[in-house]
């Protein structure tokens, strides 16, 4: 019993009560079978300095010298590794029936606001209190490793050439097929610019049923949504497609989840009258910083500027700048980032030649992935990226251009003949 | 040159966000905006609604440089669809402009999918601009969040609500938008029973999330407070060449995907 809870210190309060009080009866025995104290052949005390104390919970070596917790500690150190605890399994096994999730996954990961959605479906199950499942539907690539700490018990995901992009009728085609096989008691959407909302209106209309949008407060009885730009609440009776704002549910962090695959058979795609013609380049510097997707940005460790602005221009960046590169006239004030500049948004930040400070850190909290390059390896921005490079500035982004020229090039010659085609 | 479509723009009553008072609405603005640059003043313009409410708000529409719009009569509290989609049949129209959520009322925004689904034509949503017609097809540049945007073609006849990154209306002049004419088309009203057992009321503001910290110790509780952000899992390259490097970082960003 004791052997399968090693973190747990078992305390015998009586046994550190008789170590204690030396004048007890027992205290002789007691310290003897402790080992903690021994007596030299003059009657001195004698310590062993290698015996006593205990790694406490951060890994420090305590010495007890009061000797409070002498009873039967020793002997069971305590050890700092904090094992990672497994989650309990929550399984589903033949579900009646299924709430569906469709998550926006923006990059090919779950957003904080799909995680909450998943979390209101497993709340609205509770409150069911039936065995039902809760399933995402996932479109194109996903790169999410963590579906079962997400609340995930079932996956249908559609990865085929048809749903990339941008592919409203394919992926509606989808949805309504879902609905027909699994007859979902809830289609849960994220009430977002992502297109959460827009698939969601979709299927609303294409089976009939009367969405709520604006959802933010929902039982299985009533929601509360948002009308008239966010000034009005209408509580209503929940229906079965519900759009959700942020923070709507607690995202699952107690369990884990299965996670099994559900297949869809094979089924009729309605042809398509919108054709996705890709994404179009769009001048990354009219992009405002907070919004920006892609980030380089510099601070003091950047010597050549001209190097600089063409580094970012190469990549399809947006620029931003530390403080000091800003005071120092180098890049104009409303590309400064961090606590007295912009809060930035970006999914990939490259900071070259900035040390970290805590003012600059501040600004990039939300960004997903940070990348350093500084010639500091111990400096705060390299403990916080994701990818760190320890070298010159100039040299790096020298090659890092000449890459992105490289891969410029390459697409163009892939591209000419078409492009040819386009003009006729 | 322009084209020869027939471009649709549906108004409604928008609703000031300080004042609540009514106005022009925004998106619906720049869909009137969009009209104009596209047919110019053979623009349609309609509106659904009671014919006894104060026109003032549509006139300001119309003020925008159009002679005269039309007026579907609707009784308060009326589905507008099924008249609204009649209407736009009989006037073969080719492109619908609108806003993306009504100001008032539910802005479900689940009008331009209804009338979609009901006219059987395809819908984009939040769209910027439309670039070129040509052919029956248009050209058209979705907006994207984090100001991207996406090229798409579209088979016309087809519905389109904006985005507020399309161009802003142009200023509107209050006289000739007095002088516009406003033809009142009676139609037949269905009234819309779901909404009637509603409980309506003033938003109440909404709780903030606070950040939980999940720790069992007082030492982690210590940590969780006290603890700079330490990434911890980064990886670190210091060996290589300055080439070698800037392979690495490159791998990442095509593998986030934000170098096309
Ligand atoms: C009230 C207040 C508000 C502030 N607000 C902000 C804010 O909003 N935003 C902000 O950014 N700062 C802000 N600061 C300033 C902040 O404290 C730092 O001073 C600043 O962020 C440091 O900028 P830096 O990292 O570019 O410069 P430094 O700290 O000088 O760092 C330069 C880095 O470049 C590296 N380096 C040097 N040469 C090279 C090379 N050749 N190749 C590669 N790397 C090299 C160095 O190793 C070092 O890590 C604020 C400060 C205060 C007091």
């Amino acid at each position: 019993m004791t052997d399968s809870f090693p973190q747990i210190l078992r305390r015998d309060p009586r046994a550190e009560w008789i170590a204690r009080n030396r004048l007890h009866p027992l205290h002789d025995s007691v310290m003897a079978a402790n080992g903690a104290e021994v007596r030299g052949p003059s009657g001195l005390l004698r310590k062993n300095p290698h015996v006593i104390g205990f790694i406490g919970p951060n890994g420090i070596k305590r010495i007890d010298r009061a000797n409070t917790s002498s009873g039967l500690m020793a002997g069971k150190k305590r050890s700092s590794t904090t094992q990672d605890v497994e989650l309990p399994l929550h399984q589903v096994i033949d579900p009646t029936g299924y709430i569906v999730v469709v998550p926006d996954m923006v990059g090919g990961r779950l957003t904080t606001h799909d995680k909450d959605i998943l979390g209101l479906g497993h709340s609205l199950i509770k409150e069911y209190a039936d065995n039902m499942a809760v399933v995402a539907v996932c479109f194109g690539e996903s790169k999410e490793t963590q579906f079962e700490l997400a609340g995930v018990d079932r996956l249908i995901h559609l990865s085929s050439a048809e749903y990339e992009g941008f592919s409203p009728e394919a992926r509606l085609a989808a949805l309504q097929h879902i609905h027909q096989i699994y007859q979902p008691k809830h289609w849960l959407f994220p009430d977002s610019i992502n297109g959460g909302t827009d698939l969601a209106s979709r299927l609303s209309a294409r089976i009939g049923e009367r969405a709520a949008a604006q959802a933010w407060q929902v039982s299985i009885a009533q929601t509360v949504c948002r009308g008239a730009s966010a000034s009005l609440d209408i509580k209503r009776e929940t229906p079965r497609i519900l759009m959700l704002l942020e923070e709507c549910g607690n995202a699952i962090n107690e369990t884990r989840h299965e996670v099994l695959p559900l297949t869809l058979d094979r089924f009729e795609m309605t042809d398509t009258r919108i054709e996705d013609n890709g994404l179009v380049d769009v001048d990354p510097n009219a992009v405002p910083l907070a919004e920006a997707e892609f980030i380089l940005s510099a601070g003091n460790g950047i010597h050549n500027w001209e190097q600089f602005h063409a580094c970012a221009k190469a990549l399809g960046a947006t620029e931003g700048a530390s403080r000091v590169a800003v005071d120092d006239g180098f890049m104009p004030r409303a590309r400064q980032v961090g606590a007295s500049g912009t809060w930035v948004t970006a999914q990939v930040y490259l900071a070259v030649g900035i040390s970290g400070a805590i003012q600059h850190m501040q600004g990039i909290g939300q960004c997903d992935k940070v990348i350093a390059i500084n010639t500091d390896a111990g400096c705060d921005m390299v403990k916080r990226a994701d990818l760190a490079v320890i070298g010159d500035s100039e040299e790096v982004l020298q090659a890092l251009m000449a890459l992105a020229n490289e891969r410029k090039g390459v697409l163009l010659d892939d591209a000419l003949p078409k492009e040819e085609n386009h003009v006729a | 040159m322009l084209p020869d479509v027939k471009v649709f723009s549906l108004l409604s009553i928008g609703r000031h966000p300080q004042s609540g008072r009514a106005r022009r609405a925004e998106q619906d603005a720049r869909a009137v905006e969009l009209g104009l640059t596209l047919v110019g003043r053979d623009l349609n313009l309609v509106h659904a609604g009671s014919a006894q409410q104060d026109d003032s708000v549509l006139r300001q529409y119309a003020g925008m440089g159009l002679p005269a719009l039309t007026l579907l009569e609707q009784e308060e509290n009326a589905d507008i669809l099924p008249s609204l989609a009649k209407f736009l049949q009989n006037n073969q129209a080719g492109i619908v402009l609108m806003g993306v959520r009504a100001e008032s009322g539910e802005s479900s925004g689940m009008l331009p999918y209804l009338l979609a689904e009901k006219l059987g034509w395809p819908i984009v949503s939040r769209i910027a601009d439309i670039v070129d017609i040509k052919e029956g097809v248009a050209d058209v540049l979705l907006a994207l969040p984090r100001g991207q945007r996406r090229a798409v073609q579209v088979a016309l006849p087809f519905i389109a609500t904006l985005d507020n990154a399309a161009s802003a209306p142009r200023q509107t002049a209050y006289g000739s938008g007095l002088r516009a004419k406003i033809e009142v088309v009676s139609s037949e009203s269905t009234v819309d029973d779901l909404t009637l057992n509603w409980q309506v009321s003033p938003a109440k503001p909404r709780p903030k999330r606070m950040k939980v910290v999940k720790a069992k110790t007082a030492a982690d509780r210590f940590k969780a407070a006290t603890a700079k952000l330490a990434g911890g899992g980064g990886q670190v390259l210091k060996e290589g060449t300055p080439a070698e490097k800037a392979q690495a970082i490159f791998d990442l960003l095509l593998e986030e995907k934000v170098i096309r």
